[in-house]
């Protein structure tokens, strides 16, 4: 799978790389700031640190 | 493994250096994606494990440090600056009296959600200062890395019970070390009004029903407060949270905005 990505990537070498470090901060990026976040707000305890009311 | 040898005399398709691609069968290629996916889904755990107990911690403290910062700046600039007057009537009053008079009885009830007010406790760190929002919810107050108020209980400084939860164990891990207060470690509680001074005076361990630590006297459903008390709730052990643990106050003092910050938070307020 991976090797077929690096395969369609066009241009030299640097290029590649490039593109792959770009690729990889923006996966990243998304993850931070909008994938973690909303699992983070499925999967939260409820009632962790209250009494109940 | 071996191919089909070819005749003596043929020149190689390929030059031998470069590595030969072999065709792989289907399952073959679906296998390995397989795989690549199992790896793809294992760093993505890490990384989000790495995230919620590192990350996100430090974006939500960051963000909490500004946010009181800019609270208390906004109440600076709206107060009055007229000049403390402290009260001629201190001592010779029954105790419960402060050097500023009675703390006043609490503005209007801040809306769910919304930041009433900003605690500071040494003893949590040098630089601890977390909103305290109105409400307990986890999804909109307490995991945007603040504490919440427990909306039946009492206001800062009232007479009764000032009761506020936060997280122990991620989300900015405010009440981290609520079991290291040790006796007379004061818990400063900013609001538009000025510093309410709780001093910590005991702790408690209670199950996830033990609703009786925010009642107005703690543990005693009904009886008439006299006394101005916090109480903090979080959970215990870290990490389980089968348990709660409670921090109780006492009132000691107020400060009025107008008399400045207390001595021991000055650096911290509105920074």
């Amino acid at each position: 799978m991976y090797a077929a990505l690096w395969r369609i990537l066009p241009g030299p070498l640097w290029v590649r790389i490039l593109i792959v470090v770009v690729l990889v901060v923006a996966v990243l990026y998304a993850l931070a700031f909008w994938v973690f976040p909303w699992i983070d707000d499925l999967t939260a305890p409820t009632q962790d640190v209250t009494v109940d009311q | 493994m071996s191919e089909p040898s070819a005749p003596h005399d043929a020149v190689p398709e390929q030059l031998p250096m470069r590595p030969r691609r072999r065709k792989r069968s289907p399952v073959s290629k679906a296998i390995g994606v397989f795989g690549e996916l199992l790896i793809t889904a294992g760093v993505l755990v890490l990384l989000f494990l790495g995230w919620q107990f590192s990350l996100n911690g430090i974006m939500l403290n960051n963000q909490q440090a500004s946010e009181a910062g800019s609270l208390s700046q906004n109440w600076a600039a709206e107060s009055p600056t007229a000049a403390p007057v402290p009260s001629a009537s201190a001592g010779a009053e029954p105790a419960g009296t402060f050097l500023y008079g009675e703390p006043p009885a609490g503005g209007s009830e801040p809306g769910t959600g919304d930041d009433f007010a900003v605690m500071y406790v040494p003893r949590f760190g040098s630089d601890f200062k977390k909103t305290i929002a109105e409400g307990v919810d986890p999804k909109t107050v307490l995991n945007n890395g603040g504490a919440g108020h427990y909306v039946t209980t009492q206001m800062p400084g009232q007479v009764g019970n000032f009761a506020i939860a936060a997280h122990r164990d991620g989300w900015g891990s405010p009440f981290l070390k609520i079991n290291e207060l040790q006796l007379g470690d004061p818990i400063y509680v900013e609001t538009q009004d000025g510093w309410y001074t709780y001093t910590y005076r005991s702790s408690e361990y209670v199950t996830p029903y033990g609703v009786g630590v925010i009642d107005a006297v703690p543990q005693v459903p009904d009886a008439t407060a006299a006394d101005r008390i916090i109480t903090l709730t979080s959970c215990n052990p870290l990490y389980i949270a089968s348990e709660r643990i409670i921090a109780y106050g006492v009132l000691t003092d107020w400060t009025p905005r107008s008399a400045g910050a207390p001595a021991a938070i000055a650096g911290l307020v509105g920074a």
